[in-house]
């Protein structure tokens, strides 16, 4: 569920401005100049150049009506158009957008996947879905890579970290992912995964009696079989049960996430970058984009972007198109063609 | 320090050429397959098999299984292979059992480096086409699948870093998951498997400080045949000072009505190598007989030649 957020009452306010102001400025002869700027300063990232073109070459008159005229700036007591600090906050994130970018794409994929993973733990529950991508999307050996980078950047062992900062029934979930070294052959054993697929149909059934979380068969199945046997579970289980096992595992986001990256990785980034293109997507929400494309650009952007094609109808290069400004979009768009 | 002597001028082609001899005709000449096996080392020990290969079109290790047999073909076999593709193997036979030997499980993981875990969870994948961790998660249940299951899957930080609030504090906790045996383990199995090995060395000082008695000690304290309690006992063991840890094995292996084979062999052939003389020494030290003494009353034949080769015996 998403919560509503101070940013979503400003996107709101926001958008009532912009139309009453669209009004007025209409009148006043510069048809383009506000949405211009406003289509600047919205969106992910900063179009570079038309806030040269506009405000650098703006008249002082039409400069001093952008500021009395728009919710950037508030009046102050002393008879002059102030910069609101909020928004002063939410240009520098667009405007860092870009070179956090650039500097995530130069580095090395295991400090990439460290990284993410302490500010995934330092910011808490509602980021703990980060962890299990990159634990459950990440090749064996990627996933050891960032192990050891973890070990020189912070002096501790993911584990470790993930075991001490971690409460709750989620704690053996991730602990496990982050500790896994799946065997990466295509070797299933066809019977043991059909049994495996019953013992979750029946453990999952019992979501009264015991949550799935607290089930240590259901943990080990998730945690330490191999890919391409979980793919076979996932498919023993439809038969089983009827449904998906990342639908019935809907209640436990950590559980589903878990499935959903081992199984369907590029529905699940495509729903990742969905969610985190819309206008009302919160500052950590936003960052996916970012994240997903700089580490998949050298593996599965191709996929992902055929599969985002599928599901909303529309391709991601589309998408960023229309809600990426500036540098940011042109290097997002360019990450995004080198899976062609 | 290792205990194998092994000779200067080695050519593995001459050595795989007497091996072939030595298998050929009726019977087999242990005597020359212990004399050039025993004093050589593991790279050595692989180009023998590669030139055998290459003579022989024969896979030198399947060769020996055919000709020799019980527990000395079973120490050649061990032997012969890569060290860390040997650790995989006793990992798989250790999980396999009807009563799985845990003790194996957590030596490997707590002796080795986090490195050389690594690498033998590998060649587990490359032999078994599957993780050790899912075959130990599947082979046991409750507290202990914990404590092994988390073992097996450490990385741990292998730097110098120490924390001494840390190390107070977790061995307090340590402290009383110890005491109450009927208490949620899952703390004490969370330091001991995701701790840096110094920063659990800090630990158990901080233990021995406050409570005036080792930790090790306190473990068993109140249980007697609980199979937790005691891979926890020898994590700790394995992690404070293997060494000690691996006479203490030795010991009970010789004492033992019957002898322990397996164990002999594992502790001799794993770290002939690496550093069976110390071990020798606190051998020594406690029991005011020299190990190759223990050993050589213990057992017989080509089993026990083997054996004292790799102890240090020169003939």
């Amino acid at each position: 569920m998403t919560k509503i957020t101070s940013q979503d009452h400003i996107n709101v306010a926001l958008s009532e401005c912009i139309y009453l102001i669209k009004g007025t400025l209409k009148r006043m002869a510069q048809p383009n100049y506000l949405e211009a700027l406003t289509k600047a300063f919205s969106g992910h990232g900063i179009e570079e150049k038309s806030l040269i073109s506009i405000l650098g070459k703006s008249h002082p008159e039409h400069i001093t009506s952008f500021r009395k005229t728009t919710p950037f700036f508030i009046d102050d007591e002393r008879q002059f158009e102030r910069w609101d600090d909020h928004h002063i906050k939410l240009l520098k994130r667009e405007f860092l957008r870009f070179k956090n970018a650039v500097v995530l794409w130069a580095m090395h994929p295991w400090e990439r996947d460290a990284r993410l993973v302490k500010d995934a733990l330092k910011k808490g529950p509602q980021e703990y879905g980060t962890i299990v991508e990159i634990a459950c999307t990440r090749s064996s050996e990627e996933l050891l890579g960032a192990r050891r980078a973890y070990h020189s950047l912070f002096d501790h062992s993911i584990e470790e970290e993930v075991a001490t900062h971690i409460k709750g029934s989620d704690r053996k979930l991730l602990v496990a992912l982050v500790s896994a070294y799946r065997y990466e052959g295509n070797k299933v054993k066809e019977d043991t995964a059909k049994s495996e697929a019953k013992l979750l149909a029946i453990a999952l059934k019992n979501v009264d009696k015991k949550k799935p979380t607290e089930d240590e068969e259901v943990l080990r199945i998730l945690s330490t079989r191999s890919k391409p046997h979980l793919m076979a579970v996932y498919k023993y289980y439809k038969d089983v049960s009827g449904k998906n096992l990342d639908e019935d595992l809907g209640a436990d986001l950590i559980f589903k996430v878990t499935v959903e990256c081992i199984c369907t990785p590029h529905n699940y980034f495509s729903k990742v970058l969905n969610t985190a293109l819309k206008i009302d997507a919160d500052k950590n929400t936003k960052k996916a984009v970012t994240r997903v494309i700089v580490t998949r650009a050298d593996t599965d952007i191709k996929e992902i972007n055929g599969e985002y094609q599928n599901l909303f109808g529309v391709s991601l290069s589309k998408e960023i198109e229309e809600t990426a400004n500036g540098n940011y979009k042109d290097f997002l768009l360019t990450l995004i063609a080198r899976g062609n | 320090m290792a205990t194998l002597v092994i000779r200067e001028d080695v050519s593995v082609v001459h050595d795989a050429e007497l091996l072939h001899k030595a298998c050929q005709g009726w019977g087999t000449d242990e005597k020359a397959i212990i004399n050039i096996l025993g004093h050589r080392n593991a790279a050595h020990r692989q180009q023998i098999r590669i030139a055998y290969n290459d003579i022989y079109h024969e896979d030198l290790v399947k060769r020996l299984e055919s000709e020799l047999s019980g527990d000395f073909e079973k120490a050649v076999y061990r032997w012969i292979l890569d060290p860390v593709d040997r650790q995989a193997v006793l990992a798989h036979v250790a999980i396999k059992k009807s009563e799985p030997d845990y003790h194996v499980i957590v030596e490997i993981a707590c002796v080795l480096s986090p490195e050389e875990l690594l690498a033998v969870r590998r060649a587990y994948h490359l032999r078994y086409k599957r993780s050790l961790e899912e075959d130990v998660a599947a082979a046991t249940s409750g507290d202990i699948r914990k404590l092994l299951w988390a073992l097996v899957s450490s990385f741990r930080y292998d730097g110098s870093e120490v924390n001494a609030r840390l190390a107070d504090t977790e061995a307090e906790i340590l402290h009383n998951a110890i005491k109450d045996k009927a208490l949620n383990q899952e703390e004490a199995i969370r330091i001991l498997t995701t701790r840096s090995k110094l920063q659990l060395i800090a630990t158990f000082n901080s233990y021995r400080d406050e409570h005036r008695t080792s930790i090790t000690k306190q473990t068993l304290l109140g249980t007697s045949d609980d199979e937790f309690f005691k891979a926890l006992r020898t994590t700790i063991q394995c992690i404070n000072d293997y060494k000690k840890y691996y006479e203490k094995v030795l010991r009970n292996a010789i004492k033992k009505v019957g002898t322990d084979e397996d164990a002999l062999t594992r502790v001799i052939v794993t770290r002939a190598e690496r550093d069976l003389q110390d071990i020798k020494e606190l051998y020594y030290k406690r029991n005011s007989v020299t190990l190759d003494q223990a050993v050589a009353n213990d057992i017989s034949g080509d089993y026990k030649k083997f054996l004292l080769t790799l102890l240090g015996k020169e003939d």
